[in-house]
């Protein structure tokens, strides 16, 4: 009878988390930001049609790195799950942090257990009644969850954009400075990104009950110049 | 509760009403109850105009000869460019309404789209057909749905009987204990040239003379500044008509039928 070659659990440990952590890196980053009204989520993403940032429920939204379709699953998991929690006891009782948790034992699970972990990094935003109760949930390919304030950097480059993202950000801005100095660090001191390159939706402060809007190039374009 | 993950062949897609049923949250898992008697609401009317459509419904609801409910919203935003009015048992048409707008919001959510006005109102149709046993122990749930096709850039409006059948309409539908008077009041006033003002008043006038006629009906109750709701639907998506509005037009009314009956109009 043959053994199965002995491999310690560090070293299985470790080399799931470089391979999750290659994936994300061979993606695009992005950036979510406070601003005086609400929240701005960021991506560098040049498709138009494949989203990385989408709404959940009325004052959450969701963006995602890393590999599309595994992002995009949980994505819907988390629209299910919040669409039939609201149903099922009310609109007010579906929370970002239960959302975060619920993705955090997903992917936690996937990391242990499966042969490959899920090569994604996501963040579950929520805007609260004002700015003081916003929440930023990063969630990370292992299940580890980090709760941020002001703002949130998802991606392979993640560092070296939450460096030159703090700067910026010594108060709190407004929608086209957010933008704008999100746009300039997720495309770094050698190239410029344009309206085209990014994906840009928000989480509205406004008093609709679905917060969430995103913004079309033109929008962006307008921002972006001023 | 737990985030529900289906295998790729085995998945409800963007259909609510099918994740509530996967989910053992079926919400027309009624069993034979016999005949029950609920809370009934009444007349709802929708008519298009040049921009789009008006819709207008009562506010009152009745169990037998009682009156229930006064300030029920029998007329409510589907989503952005739709809504909906019911007529029926309270209770199921409440929560299909729920259902509805959940459905939409949801499929919008999964897909990254909305549905097209004629998707929205197939959905309808497998909701009411769904009451379907329910209706056969009296709880008949007849809606009609109207909204702003913002692909032809009119306005659509359609009628439902209680079987799910979904009958498009050009010119204005009715719907209720009061539909046909309502119906018969529009159907004298409607022109092709109607505009959102003329649309309003001729629904809220068609809602009065249903009133006048028809006991479940509620009119416009000034006492406790109870009016129609009345909304229209345009490009600009869905547009609730305030009540001072709603007050202003009825004082007028009031001065017609004064008129009509031979006195001053004062």
């Amino acid at each position: 009878m043959s053994m199965p070659f002995y491999v310690a659990p560090e070293q299985v440990m470790k080399d799931r988390a470089d391979y999750a952590r290659k994936g994300i890196a061979r993606g695009r980053a992005l950036v979510a930001i406070q601003y005086d009204a609400g929240i701005a989520i960021v991506a560098e993403n040049p498709s138009n049609t494949l989203r990385k940032v989408s709404e959940i429920y009325d004052r959450i939204a969701f963006a995602g790195v890393g590999k599309y379709n595994e992002f995009d699953q949980l994505r819907v998991a988390g629209v299910r799950a919040a669409d039939l929690k609201g149903y099922q006891y009310s609109r007010a009782d579906v929370d970002a942090r239960s959302l975060a948790n619920q993705y955090a034992q997903i992917l936690g699970q996937t990391f242990t257990h499966e042969m490959k972990p899920l090569e994604v990094e996501i963040l579950v935003a929520e805007i609260g009644v004002d700015a003081s109760h916003d929440q930023l949930f990063h969630i990370l390919y292992d299940g580890t969850v980090l709760d941020e304030k002001r703002f949130s950097v998802l991606g392979g480059d993640a560092d070296a954009i939450a460096g030159r993202l703090t700067p910026d950000l010594a108060s709190t801005p407004d929608l086209a400075v957010a933008i704008k100095v999100a746009s300039r660090a997720l495309s770094g001191p050698e190239r410029t990104l344009v309206a085209d390159d990014l994906e840009v939706a928000v989480l509205r402060r406004n008093g609709a009950r679905r917060a969430f809007a995103r913004l079309d190039d033109a929008e962006v374009e307008r921002l972006l110049a001023n | 509760m737990a985030m529900p993950f289906f295998a790729p062949g085995d998945n409800p897609g963007a259909s609510f009403l099918d994740l509530l049923r996967r989910t053992g949250v079926d919400p027309f898992a009624a069993g034979d109850v016999g005949r029950v008697s609920v809370p009934h609401a009444t007349t709802c009317v929708a008519l298009r105009f040049g921009g789009g459509v008006v819709m207008a419904g009562d506010r009152r609801a009745t169990s037998g000869n009682l009156i229930s409910h006064r300030s029920m919203e029998k007329v409510v935003e589907a989503d952005r460019f739709s809504g909906v009015a019911i007529a029926g048992a309270a209770g199921p048409a409440m929560e299909m309404i729920k259902l509805f707008q959940l459905q939409l919001e949801h499929y919008e959510k999964v897909e990254g789209m909305m549905l097209s006005l004629e998707g929205k109102a197939n959905q309808l149709s497998m909701l009411v057909r769904g009451n379907l046993p329910a209706a056969m122990q009296g709880m008949v749930v007849v809606p009609i749905f109207a909204g702003f096709d913002t692909a032809t850039g009119t306005g659509r409006l359609w009628d439902y009987d209680p079987t799910g059948g979904r009958y498009e309409e050009k010119e204005y539908v009715a719907t209720g204990s009061g539909s046909l008077h309502a119906g018969t009041v529009v159907k004298v006033g409607w022109r092709s040239d109607l505009d959102a003002d003329g649309a309003i008043r001729l629904a809220v006038k068609a809602l009065w003379e249903a009133a006048d006629a028809d006991s479940a009906t509620g009119g416009p109750d000034a006492l406790r500044g109870i009016y129609p709701v009345t909304a229209t639907i345009t490009s600009d998506g869905w547009s609730r008509v305030d009540d001072a509005r709603l007050a202003s037009i009825v004082d007028e009314l009031l001065v017609e039928q004064r008129a009509r009956n031979g006195g001053d109009g004062r």
